[in-house]
């Protein structure tokens, strides 16, 4: 794809939009259809066309094998740790009222907002290596 | 405080510190996170057995939604016999697996193998506990996930192949068992166990409750690896790295059976499966076949995993057959073969695991003069085929009885003897390998060490556990007395 400059110059152009739209969907996934699995995915995605336009090596430079890897392990602890954070205060796992106890409801969405979060950062960067897997046809590094 | 958070605890423990170990990385660092986290779930599985059996059955409600509505986890003496097997597997063979891993996997990939191994223990633990329908599910997919990856770590090429045979069949049973879910709760509307059991009666009539025990039961029992569909499993043990396939013959079939046993009696109920749908009808033959068959397939097998492998598959056999038995006795007998059974298998792959250490292969031919060669491990080895064969003095021995029991007090006497005469098929494939192990001479026998001890420790506690509860049949016994009366709902 080097010498070709209509994708390149449209890649550029989408690469933003999508990766926004990625955080849109995370992040209006409460009010809206969306969530963190499907945000993930999107992100991903943007990534994926970077690496089919510009190169899997480019790509690699952006978004590093090993910060995948931290990223994999980062969010499926965010959302444990969500769910953790409910059980210090004595209340039971993943009750999210835990995390503000005056006010119920802004606990409950404090803690979907952290837990989708979580689900996002894991999808988003196991997609990514699977891609980089695939693409790649050795392992992650 | 931490006691009310019990049965959480014991699932979320193992779950975060997989995603742990992929940060720490270093090899020795997260080897002792790893064991450290399976010894803090043991004490947890031993001390919710207690619980459970002085104050009876405990419930969870996740994120504090009460039951039918929200996951509950109802842990009841059945499933935390089965929670406090999986631990003391997982606790064993974590030790073993410092030396046998960094022998068997990659050296940048160990972090990944104890990530992978938590993941499954975490996995089978879920499924044990959880007290809602699709959450089995949920959990099945995580410690079938992980156990693909653990096959495809072994350095034969072949396990790539044999882990994916594994996934496409895994894949079918789980889906046959989500299809029966969602069947399930078409009709009902609800997930929750205790409340399915309430609801379903009332559509016993239709043919949808028949088509959804259908799936159910077709989907648990490729994952149980039931003789006819076992044929993923000989495979995927054989070519797996020895710690994986040790843990895989000791827990993943089990909490499989667990599953089929809860969904059999818990939320369909032994009336609606056995009464009108005749299920033992099937159950009883399939499983006596199974026995004879994977029995006779192991005698012709020239690897020892693989010939340990289909004697696995014939050992699940007598435990269907102690459920086709729909008695206490029956069930105890299948409950209490779980157990044991888990604790000789593994003792024998640990043993073929501490060779491979030290030769670097588990095929018959190479096992000449191994009697001479590792004394010590192959004492383990006869010790452990001793009690699969069900000599007393050994757990085998126990269990079986117990089967055959139950099968004399039905009055079904020739199903007595076939279990019976069942027993010498493994007397015959348990003598080939001692046969090459001991009385065949190599021609010019390379002088070969015992395995380390850690490898030794872990395979010593296993054998030893083989002949403990096979004299001290109290503990037990008694538990999956218990386990089977509150499965068939009968008070002591």
């Amino acid at each position: 794809m080097k010498h070709q400059s209509i994708p390149r110059v449209v890649g550029k152009l989408f690469m933003p939009l999508i990766l926004l739209f990625a955080l849109y969907v995370q992040f209006h996934g409460d009010f809206g259809p969306g969530g963190g699995f499907q945000a993930g995915v999107i992100f991903a995605a943007g990534v994926v066309l970077y690496a089919l336009i510009f190169g899997l090596d480019a790509a690699k430079r952006i978004v590093r094998p090993r910060v995948i890897e931290i990223l994999f392990a980062v969010g499926v602890l965010l959302y444990a740790g969500t769910g953790l954070v409910s059980l210090f205060v004595g209340r039971n796992f993943l009750d999210y009222t835990a995390l503000d106890p005056d006010h119920p409801a802004h606990g409950q969405h404090l803690g979907i907002f952290l837990v989708e979060l979580g689900v996002g950062v894991t999808v988003a960067a196991v997609m990514i290596a699977i891609f980089f897997a695939f693409a790649g046809r050795r392992r992650l590094r | 405080m931490i006691d009310a958070h019990l049965p959480i605890l014991l699932i979320v423990a193992p779950l975060v510190s997989a995603p742990l170990c992929v940060l720490l990385r270093q090899k020795t660092l997260v080897w002792a996170f790893a064991f450290v986290v399976c010894l803090a779930s043991l004490g947890m599985a031993s001390l919710l057995l207690v619980r459970v059996l002085q104050d009876g059955v405990i419930s969870y409600a996740l994120g504090g939604w009460i039951a039918p509505w929200g996951i509950e986890y109802r842990v009841d003496v059945v499933n935390a016999f089965v929670l406090l097997l999986v631990a003391i597997i997982a606790a064993a063979l974590v030790v073993f697996a410092l030396p046998s891993a960094a022998d068997e996997i990659a050296a940048e990939q160990h972090y990944l193998f104890y990530a992978a191994y938590l993941l499954c223990f975490a996995g089978l633990m879920g499924i044990a506990i959880t007290g809602d329908a699709f959450n089995v599910f949920v959990f099945l997919e995580i410690s079938s996930l992980s156990s693909y990856a653990l096959i495809a770590l072994g350095r034969d090429r072949r396990a790539l192949i044999a882990s994916y045979q594994y996934l496409i069949m895994g894949t079918l049973g789980a889906t046959f068992i989500v299809i029966g879910i969602g069947l399930m709760y078409m009709m009902t509307g609800t997930l929750n166990m205790a409340d399915l059991s309430e609801r379903l009666p009332a559509m016993f009539e239709t043919r949808t409750a028949m088509v959804a025990f259908a799936f159910l039961s077709v989907g648990l029992a490729i994952k149980a690896a039931m003789f006819p569909l076992h044929a993923w499993l000989p495979n995927a043990y054989c070519y797996a790295p020895s710690v994986v396939t040790a843990f895989l013959a000791a827990t993943a079939t089990k909490v499989s059976i667990y599953a089929f046993l809860r969904f059999t009696f818990t939320v369909w109920g032994a009336e609606f499966v056995f009464e009108r749908l005749n299920f033992d009808a099937l159950l009883i033959p399939l499983s006596l076949v199974g026995i004879y068959a994977a029995s006779l397939s192991a005698i012709y097998q020239t690897d020892v995993k693989r010939l340990l492998a289909y004697s696995s598959v014939a050992q699940i056999g007598y435990m269907m057959l102690g459920i086709g038995f729909v008695s206490v006795t029956g069930l105890t007998g299948g409950m209490v073969h779980l157990f044991n059974h888990a604790m000789m298998k593994a003792a024998l792959f640990l043993a073929v695991g501490c060779v491979v250490l030290r030769v670097g292969s588990s095929k018959l031919a190479d096992w000449k003069g191994m009697g001479r060669r590792m004394p010590i491990t192959m004492a383990a080895f006869v010790l452990a085929g001793l009690s699969l064969i069900g000599v007393p003095l050994t757990v085998g021995f126990v269990s079986k009885w117990y089967l055959i029991l139950a099968a004399l007090e039905k009055g079904w006497w020739p199903i007595a003897l076939l279990a019976l005469l069942s027993s010498l098929l493994a007397v015959v494939y348990v003598w080939r390998v001692v046969e090459v192990a001991y009385f065949q001479r190599m021609d010019e026998p390379a002088p070969v060490k015992e395995a380390p001890w850690p490898m030794q420790v872990s395979m010593w506690v296993l054998t030893g556990a083989t002949l403990y509860f096979g004299l001290q049949t109290d503990l037990t016994v008694r538990v999956a007395q218990r386990a089977a009366m509150g499965l068939l709902g009968v008070t002591p």
